[in-house]
């Protein structure tokens, strides 16, 4: 697929960003499907991230967004499709793999462990130990360190409520909890920060926050997916918008190519974009 | 940026709290102080009814009593904080002792070989528990249940039924229930083997990586997986791990019975579950710290200790001791229900 | 499109999980069933006999279904033997009675767990069958055919008797181990009380155990004061004989005689002294070959022998014959079973009861 492809059968690049819509995509996936049983989850869905844009992906319910990202960062393995990062071929077999290849990801259900303290939950399957022979031998974990960080990973997200690093996440709201999750996507993310609906359990002023921090990580050098059902939400941060459709890609658009609106009207079906010529 | 509260919820945050829901605060941050505070009630209890339980003697007695149980729930702990269940605990633990005392006797081998032939057939033994839950993704209920009428079996077999006497045992294998005084406390090599497997599994669970991954695969284990912890591993290990654990108790029950029996401590699922429900654990996985099994097994063995000193009949000891878990889960869930 | 079959896929699972379950059912069942020895030759058709012990792991149990087996080709008697899979699992006994019934055995050899199963015991007969009690006469003896039997009452009496006069006029101090703590069966009360009163203590109900005065007199041998310190139950195996011993001593560390249920608990009982650094007499009952040598080796001071194989040989015999037309055997007299007989075995004989040395034990005893 080429740039000109992109001009106009989706409704154009993002005004002022030709210069990354000219790179290679860092992440690509190519006739990705994927069935549960009888029922068709993917049905051959193609997507491409560029490097340091924020994608969002819209769709409604049952459309497989959530199935998608799934697919893509390695807690569903595709029936048939290929995923590739910088035109590589990669086979993610488990969430561990995309995380080692720099992808990080906060799932719909948060995947936070309620029973962990927040720290905990902030370095699941990445713990720290401490140095010299405790940590070698003994592998003890450095707790007090982990707390420390942690305390500092979330107060760069600016959220004020959470202040005991050693608490339950139990014991805390949902929305305390989403802040838990994005706090350690954007905490270790390297390279690509996939967030389905971050805002869902926040108010307006928490997402707000969320939507800052997304904009910073894009500045900082991350590609971002982003997928949410609040339609100002990403008309205010996206750059380009991807639309599923009955598990499969209906067509991407910008904020500027097409209004809030006809993105909706794109996503229930009710409008379809023109083919390429 | 400051966040303002409402005030009546600030209010509701500053309350004083009465003396009983302070206790109750103190006791839901640290579960295990709830079975120690009922070892503590029984000890005092005892104490006062009667004049043998408070003795040095009686009270080395009473971790002779304990150990084996304890050592067996050590194992249970595990299975038990992923959410899961061994049924197959006394089996494997049967099967383990026979095999050991058989090749010894019969087999003329060295202790030290007896002894680690079957601790690799307990390890075995777990590891096929471990290998049926993840791979074939059966309930633990299920698959301990089938694994404990196929080891048993298999002990009954191998065994034809027969005890073998400690006489007839290399030195090695009945050490365990060689003692040694302190004051006056006389106390087993058993004893002290369980000591050190609670402290080497206490730390694993509480100081490494690998004790959080437990908590979290019993906890949530669809949330662990997405976060990255290898799940089906960690089961695996810890099933194979308490499979050894059981072994070890295998080894401390020759030295203290003095003979490898098939008919061993017949109800050592039950007593182990008992401990690990008692000493504050979770059936639900996730939640539980391992020094509350301890103390858990230490209850219950006080209370029929106690009874015994007491000369309290025995049918009546039975229904104690069923009173017992009652009040110790429903202690458990009231410490739950805190609020912040 | 075509749908790529993964190893998730469910129904491939569910086949895993089927056979796996399937196994294990048939490995369950087989525990609790028989195994069969063939029959013998000849033209005659071989008579079906069912033994049905407690358990398959009491060396008791295990001797009587070795020694029926053995026995079973010379009477030409197609034996199958089962049963429960512990003390107390009436239903494994019920399910094997009803397994015989339906396969058309002659005769039931059984070794009954308590009252429970006297119903199928009924069943059987009124089926047709013979149904021979072993070991223990049920609750009422007149539920089965007939008993054939140790007298366990003579057993704890034989061991009473020859205490009492051990200890030569020296004030008793008792401990008393029994079998269950949770259950109440005719052996367990048979042979405590038939203990007591060997001694020459007033023993109050018969057949309850721990209801009799805590201190008092005895009046075998010399006679003098006894001490009951403690009625603990062992469970009947080693471990439990130690912490029942455990227990006992730490009420009153002066104890100097201990009854024992059977063997393996006097072993549990012996270590527990000696890791107090005391010394007791211990009697017991059984006799099974390891509890002739704890004689020996002075372990046990005396234990009453029985004679298991005897009951089943006795038994399959009784049942072939009775199939062929013969008579049926007939109760002891003044008993309401079939005395199979008890000997004390002991090496320190004493005056007024009979005894046979380890040596002459050692020669008749059943198991290893």
């Amino acid at each position: 697929m080429t740039t000109r492809d992109l001009e106009v059968a989706h409704g154009g690049i993002p005004v002022g960003k030709e210069g990354i819509y000219s790179q290679q995509p860092i992440l690509s996936a190519r006739k990705l499907v994927i069935t549960f049983g009888r029922v068709v989850g993917l049905d051959g869905v193609d997507l491409d991230l560029y490097p340091g844009e924020i994608l969002a992906v819209i769709g409604d319910n049952g459309a497989g967004k959530s199935t998608l990202i799934k697919c893509l960062t390695g807690a569903y393995i595709p029936d048939s499709g290929e995923i590739l990062m910088n035109g590589q071929p990669v086979h993610f077999r488990k969430p561990q793999d995309a995380r080692m290849a720099g992808i990080e990801t906060v799932y719909q259900q948060l995947a936070v462990v309620p029973a962990l303290d927040i720290a905990s939950n902030l370095y699941l399957a990445r713990e720290e130990r401490r140095k010299g022979p405790l940590g070698s031998v003994f592998r003890m974990l450095d707790k007090k360190g982990m707390e420390r960080r942690a305390g500092q990973a979330v107060q760069r997200l600016g959220i004020q409520t959470i202040q005991n690093m050693g608490q339950a996440v139990e014991t805390l709201s949902g929305g305390q909890r989403q802040a838990v999750a994005v706090a350690r996507a954007a905490a270790f993310g390297s390279k690509i920060v996939v967030l389905d609906e971050p805002t869902a359990a926040l108010g307006v002023k928490e997402s707000g926050m969320v939507l800052e921090m997304i904009k910073q990580l894009r500045d900082g050098g991350l590609s971002i997916i982003l997928i949410s059902h609040n339609m100002p939400h990403v008309w205010e941060v996206a750059d380009r918008i991807h639309i599923q459709r009955l598990g499969a890609l209906a067509g991407v658009i910008t904020p500027q190519s097409h209004d809030m609106g006809e993105g909706v009207a794109i996503m229930t079906g009710a409008k379809r974009l023109a083919p390429s010529a | 940026m400051s966040t303002t509260v409402t005030s009546a919820a600030a209010e509701f945050a500053r309350r004083q709290q009465s003396p009983v829901q302070r206790v109750q605060h103190q006791l839901h941050a640290r579960p295990w102080l709830s079975p120690l505070f009922l070892l503590f009630v029984a000890f005092v209890v005892f104490f006062i009814a009667t004049p043998t339980f408070l003795t040095a003697n009686s009270m080395g007695i009473l971790l002779q009593q304990t150990a084996v149980v304890a050592t067996l729930a050590v194992g249970q702990t595990l299975v038990i904080l992923t959410a899961g269940i061994d049924l197959s605990v006394g089996a494997i633990m049967v099967l383990t002792m026979m095999v050991m005392a058989s090749l010894a006797r019969d087999g003329g081998m060295p202790g030290l070989l007896a002894l680690l032939i079957g601790f690799l057939l307990a390890l075995a033994a777990g590891a096929l528990n471990g290998f049926l839950v993840t791979r074939i993704n059966l309930p633990p209920f299920i698959v301990t249940l089938g694994t404990l009428s196929v080891y048993t079996a298999i002990a009954l077999l191998y065994s034809g039924g027969e005890s073998i006497q400690a006489s007839h045992l290399p030195g090695l294998l009945n050490v365990l229930g060689d003692g040694f005084a302190i004051g006056g406390f006389r106390l087993t090599w058993g004893i002290v083997v369980m000591v050190i497997i609670y402290a080497v599994v206490g730390y694993a669970l509480s100081q490494t990586a690998w004790g959080r991954y437990v908590y979290a695969v019993g906890d949530d284990p669809e949330s662990a997986r997405l976060s990255g912890v290898p799940s089906k591993r960690i089961l695996l290990a810890v099933y194979t791990v308490a499979g050894l654990i059981y072994a070890i108790a295998a080894w401390e029950l020759i030295g203290r019975a003095g003979a490898a029996t098939p008919n061993a401590v017949p109800d050592a699922n039950l007593q182990s579950i008992t401990a690990v429900v008692i000493g504050g654990t979770s059936l639900f996985g996730g939640r539980g710290v391992l020094i509350g099994t301890l103390l858990g097994a230490l209850i219950v063995q006080t209370l029929q200790f106690g009874l015994s000193q007491m000369g309290v009949d025995q049918q009546w000891r039975v229904l104690a001791t069923g009173f017992l878990i009652i009040v110790a889960v429903a202690a458990d869930q009231w410490i739950r229900k805190v609020k912040a | 499109m075509t749908r790529m079959t993964t190893f998730n896929n469910s129904s491939c699972r569910r086949a895993i999980a089927i056979i796996a379950a399937v196994s294990t059912a048939v490995t369950v069942a087989a525990c609790n069933r028989g195994d069969s020895s063939s029959p013998g030759t000849g033209g005659e058709a071989a008579i079906g006999v069912s033994l049905i012990t407690k358990d398959s792991t009491n060396p008791f149990f295990v001797a009587m279904q070795k020694g029926a087996k053995q026995d079973a080709t010379k009477n030409n008697v197609k034996l199958t033997v089962a049963s429960g899979k512990q003390e107390g699992d009436d239903q494994g006994q019920i399910t094997a009675i009803e397994d015989a019934i339906a396969r058309g055995d002659k005769g039931i050899l059984i070794t009954p767990m308590s009252n429970g199963v006297n119903a199928s015991m009924t069943k059987a007969r009124d089926a047709g069958l013979y149904v021979i009690a072993l070991d223990t006469p049920p609750d009422p003896a007149d539920t089965v055919d007939i008993t054939f039997a140790t007298d366990n009452r003579q057993a704890g009496k034989l061991d009473g008797q020859w205490a009492a006069a051990q200890l030569d006029g020296k004030p008793a101090v008792i401990a008393l181990i029994d079998l269950f703590d949770d259950k109440i069966v005719s052996v367990d009360y048979n042979r405590d009380q038939g203990f007591l009163e060997g001694m020459g203590i007033d023993v109050a109900d018969p057949k309850k155990n721990g209801d009799e005065a805590k201190t008092g007199k005895y009046t075998g041998g010399k006679g003098g004061t006894y001490t009951i310190v403690c009625n603990e139950a062992g469970q009947g195996a080693e471990d439990g004989g130690r912490t029942a011993m455990e227990r006992c001593l730490a009420k009153n560390p002066n104890i100097n005689l201990v009854y024992t249920i059977n063997e393996p608990t006097a072993v549990g009982a012996n270590a527990s002294l000696k890791a107090a650094g005391k010394t007791a007499i211990i009697v017991s009952v059984d006799g099974g070959c390891a509890g002739v040598a704890s004689v020996e080796s002075g372990i046990v001071g005396a234990t009453s022998q029985q004679y298991p194989l005897k009951m089943a040989t006795l038994g399959m015999e009784a049942v072939a014959k009775i199939a062929r037309g013969g008579e049926k055997p007939k109760t002891s007299p003044g008993l309401d079973f079939y005395n199979t007989g008890v000997a004390l075995v002991t090496d320190k004989k004493v005056d007024g009861v009979d005894s046979i040395s380890s040596d002459e034990g050692a020669k008749i005893c059943w198991g290893n």
